[in-house]
């Protein structure tokens, strides 16, 4: 099959890459660039599992061909934080125990990232209507709720240059 | 000595960091479909688009000469490939369980990895093609040219045992696989016909599909020179797939590795042996390179098991104050086209248990499983229990309703007196140890039980459209799989053990191997924390190993609430025997008798003399350098154990749930809920919380949202997440949970389990919660899940129904009067109240 050629910034690393018109940007993530912490959980786009950010918007990845993301700025979950340098809302995940399995984390972590950074209101209704396109099987999404407000405290607290309060005061 | 029973210690009871986390929230885990392997193929399975036809003609030519494809392979071509057809380890004989009558060979149909001639379900496996890309395999498979003669299909377990029903195994000549019959105490008969109160009900469970967000996937490895296989499976099993595919594919279990690397959930639907397993590991063999196979979502809607389905027909009789007489179930187990490695034994795991935590002086179960053109049921998260759970628990509301008691107080009126040794319960086994009183009393105090009745009294007095509901539900959950002796009597193939090594390495590093295969429920982190306390040692320098049959070469898994109560057991035993054998080396070192040495404060001491003592590190290296050993001591510091329970654990709670319902839409809203469970000693307590949430979600999604539902041909018409409904976050409330405990009499450590309360307590909660608040409405019936569609319908047909018989005296039914099978469905009385 003819493939293109598309050029993306993943994790801002520079990629060039040959791709088929029909490949998904998720298969390309996992199997091109070798980035497997997106996860695939279903075929109807229906389970958030492979959210990523496509220049800054959370975007389920099995949504998109590769080809449409010429050109783009993309973030998956290797490029949020590593062990030893968190991000806030992956620390947040793991002190409010909002994972179980895992399998459905970095998709949920990424969507839950982008609605602090889009501003969200962060009262417990308005968390879960904007997590609504990212389905856990395993915690009843009771401690997720807790951990994006954990999460999101620090996040807006280091972006107004002040201290995290919400670093060990949640165990 | 210490023990993790007296309580809270360094790590146990308390939270930690969860060593499970770091990979996971990084994306550095690997799953199954992550792994990559040079030279690796694509198989993808070819399925039937019928529920029953044979199979006349298999055209393989243009999919073999499409782009990339490798081999093509039906069921005729691989039928000398299969040693055994796929396991089932739990036949039923049509047995009488109590009595000593004769039994009859139970009905285990043949089942093989593919269709050789006639497919019995819709999306029963007919053909695999392996290819280079996955791409290129699917679009081969598309060009597997498959006819059908079609066949006459059964989908309902109840018209598959009518006279004349399609027959789903013709060798068979009925769909009946088997009928099962438990008994205890005084004959159900004779008590129900002279009991002053009889209930009967009728209520079915619809099939639920399991959803594990991870979907399945298998690797295999060939190592061709050694003849040896490595099989990556998303698993929860990989010590029974090792077995099976050994007994399966005739290859010797010592040249078979399975690992199940990070697992993605699975509720019961990976507590199977799958045809996907051997098609792979078959697949590698001939072809000599790494195949791999990922299940599809859709595709794991067929392909992978289902939950539940069940018609149950629960009986009460009873006083006319409420004190139950006699508790009778009888139970049609809709098992589908086969059996998977469970199947029939899956309503066993209720049948000791239909009694909930109440009295009952006689007590009957009866099960009859039959086959149906639909993909086969199995485990899924509770299995056997909240069926079990939901039927009492219907009914117990119901009875109080008809004595006219509150359902709280029929409850504790009925309720088994508090307990800390094993006590016989009317299901005829020995729980464990509890307090039941104290959950239903901790539980409405947390739901703020009296003040939601005043409100419902206020909304029902102003005629509110939203109307209030409080939902009550105990249960008693039989876990801890199990005692091998029982379980050979219910006819299961295998044993209940678990076991475990603790190996003090040079470093002063722990290592830990468990026959465990957690895929979630944190045992790496919890088994963890218990190592920690009992050797005296950091959390950080215990590792724990699972997941892999080389590195943990018994075990027997992960399912039935079972890791904690006999792998974490398991696990205090192995480290009691490690703390005695290194107490000799110390009173060597320390150069006093064995006795003059006391373990305190995490260290061997002289007694008497707390400045001379030996960490266990220290020892660690002693014993590895083997410089100065006391006689015949070798120099391997480990511990090990395997535990057979000598009996189940049986946690227990109270749950309870304020619903509003909107009696112009239907729609359901839960208000509230309340969870309050004692699964014995809490571990840690973050974990079992957890636990609780995830279950409880799962729970309410039965009762609220989900079912599989096929057409009359047996086509899955919920087929997809876009049209089977898992709940997201919006649509499930937040939980109050709260623990009573009473240690486990059953093990050591006071342990019970928790994997599966939740899902257990939560439905019948949701229900009677629906009902409570539709009752002056005379709505006394309604189907799971209760959606708004079903709400709705059920107000409406209760108003209809009030019309019509307005002119008749009288709505409710007289009390002792037996209906036949059947009455009970969707059954709509007058102005109860």
């Amino acid at each position: 099959m003819a493939t293109r050629r598309i050029s993306v910034s993943v994790n801002g690393k520079q990629y060039e890459r040959e791709v088929e018109p029909r490949d998904l940007l998720v298969y390309f993530l996992r199997e091109t660039l070798g980035l497997t912490g997106t996860n695939v959980g279903c075929d109807t786009s229906s389970c958030g599992s492979c959210t990523v950010l496509i220049n800054g918007e959370s975007v389920k990845s099995c949504t998109v061909l590769a080809v449409q993301a010429d050109g783009d700025e993309i973030t998956t979950i290797e490029g949020l934080g590593t062990d030893g340098a968190l991000h806030p809302m992956q620390k947040a995940f793991s002190e409010q125990h909002a994972l179980q399995c895992g399998f459905c984390t970095p998709g949920m972590i990424m969507a839950a990232v982008s609605l602090v950074e889009h501003g969200a209101g962060m009262s417990e209704d308005e968390i879960r209507l904007g997590l609504e396109g990212n389905l856990c099987r395993c915690t009843g999404y009771h401690n997720i709720v807790k951990a994006v407000q954990a999460g999101a405290d620090t996040m807006r607290g280091q972006g107004a240059g002040s201290p995290s309060p919400a670093e060990g005061a949640r165990a | 000595m210490t023990s993790v029973a007296e309580g809270r210690q360094r790590y146990v009871g308390g939270g930690v960091p969860r060593k499970e986390d770091p990979k996971l929230i990084t994306g550095q885990a690997k799953f199954t479909e992550d792994l990559f392997l040079p030279g690796m193929l694509a198989m993808v399975v070819v399925r039937s688009p019928v529920a029953h036809g044979r199979i006349t003609s298999i055209d393989t030519g243009a999919a073999a000469a499409a782009p990339g494809v490798v081999a093509v392979w039906t069921g005729q071509d691989l039928a000398g490939d299969w040693a055994a057809a796929l396991p089932t380890a739990w036949p039923i004989p049509t047995v009488h369980w109590t009595k000593a009558e004769p039994t009859a060979e139970p009905r285990t149909p043949e089942h093989w990895p593919l269709a050789k001639d006639v497919v019995r379900f819709a999306g029963e496996g007919v053909a695999v093609v392996v290819a280079d890309t996955r791409a290129n395999a699917l679009d081969a498979a598309e060009l597997v040219d498959v006819q059908y003669e079609e066949l006459p299909v059964v989908t309902d377990p109840e018209a598959a045992l009518a006279e004349g029903a399609t027959i789903v195994h013709e060798a068979f000549g009925t769909n009946k696989g088997f009928t099962w019959l438990h008994t205890v105490g005084e004959d159900v008969g004779p008590v129900f016909e002279s009991a002053p109160v009889v209930v009967k009900e009728r209520y079915l469970q619809p099939r639920l599909i399991p959803n594990a967000i991870e979907m399945r996937a298998v690797l295999v490895q060939p190592l061709t020179s050694q003849d040896e296989y490595t099989i990556w499976s998303s698993t929860q099993i990989p010590h029974f797939v090792r077995l099976f595919m050994a007994i399966c594919c005739g290859i010797p279990e010592s040249k078979l590795r399975v690992i199940n690397p990070n697992v993605g959930g699975g509720f019961g639907s990976k507590l199977n042996i799958y045809a996907e397993e051997a098609l792979t590991l078959v697949a590698a063999k001939r072809l000599g390179v790494p195949v791999k196979w990922v299940e599809e979502r859709t595709e794991a809607y067929l392909a992978t098991i289902h939950g539940r389905g069940q018609v149950q027909y629960m009986e009460l009789a009873a006083t006319e104050e409420g004190k139950l007489l006699g508790v009778r179930a009888r139970v049609i187990l809709d098992q589908g086209a086969y059996q998977q490695l469970l199947t029939p034994g899956i309503p066993i795991l209720g049948a000791f248990i239909y009694h909930g935590m109440y009295t009952a002086p006689a007590y009957s179960f009866e099960c009859t499983g039959v086959f149906t053109n639909l993909p086969p049921t199995d485990a899924y998260r509770g299995a056997g229990r909240p069926e079990a759970t939901f039927a009492i628990e219907r009914a117990m509301d119901t009875l109080a309703r008809r004595v006219g008691k509150d359902p709280a107080e029929l409850r504790r009126l009925n309720m088994m007196a508090p307990f800390n040794e094993p006590t016989p319960a009317a299901g005829g086994l020995n729980f464990d140890s509890g307090n039941y009183p104290a959950l239903l009393d901790k539980a409405m105090e947390l739901l703020g039980y009296d003040e939601l009745r005043r409100e419902q009294a206020e909304r029902r007095q102003r005629g509110d459209v939203r109307q209030l509901g409080i939902g009550i539900s105990t249960y008693i959950e039989m876990c801890g799989l199990a005692p091998s002796q029982v379980l050979s009597a219910l006819n299961y193939a295998g044993g209940g053990w678990e076991s475990s090594v603790v190996r003090c390495l040079p470093t002063g590093k722990i290592e830990v191997v468990t026959g465990t295969s957690p895929h979630g429920q944190s045992h790496v982190t919890t088994w963890a924390q218990i190592v920690a306390d009992e050797l005296g040692v950091d959390y950080d320098d215990v590792e724990v190993l699972h997941g892999d049959t080389a590195s943990s070469p018994t075990g027997l898994d992960t399912y039935g609430s079972r890791s904690i109560s006999v792998g974490g057991e398991a696990l205090y035993q192995a480290l009691q025997k490690l703390r005695a054998k290194a107490a000799k080396l110390a009173a060597h070192e320390l150069e006093v008798a064995e006795d003059d040495i006391e373990w305190a404060n995490g260290r061997f001491q002289v007694r008497g003399a707390p400045d001379r003592s030996r960490g266990i590190g220290e020892l660690s290296f002693s014993a590895w350098s083997a410089h100065n050993l006391p006689p015949g001591f070798d120099p391997v510091l480990e511990g090990e154990a395997t535990w057979d329970p000598v009996n189940f654990t049986f946690p227990a709670g109270a749950h309870l749930c304020a619903v509003e319902v909107d009696t112009e839409t239907g729609q359901l809203f839960v208000r509230k809920y309340v969870a309050v469970d004692d699964c014995g000693v809490l571990i840690n307590p973050q974990v079992v919380e957890g636990q609780v949430h995830g279950g409880v979600a799962q729970g309410i999604a039965e009762a609220q949202y989900e079912e599989a539902v096929f057409d009359e041909n047996g086509i899955l018409l919920t087929g997809s997440m876009v049209n089977y409904r898992i709940p997201a976050a919006s649509e499930l409330p937040s939980f109050t949970t709260a623990h009573v405990v009473t240690p486990s009499s059953t093990n050591q450590m006071g342990v019970k389990g928790i994997g599966e309360a939740g899902t257990i307590a939560s439905p019948p909660s949701i229900i009677n919660a629906v009902l409570d608040a539709l009752g002056p409405l005379g709505v006394t019936h309604i189907e799971k899940p209760a959606n708004p569609e079903r709400i709705w319908r059920a107000i409406q047909a209760a108003a209809g129904q009030r019309a019509a018989s307005s002119t008749v005296t009288g709505g409710v039914g007289s009390g002792s009067s037996p209906t036949q099978p059947g009455d009970g469905q969707a059954k709509i009385e007058g102005s109860a109240s």
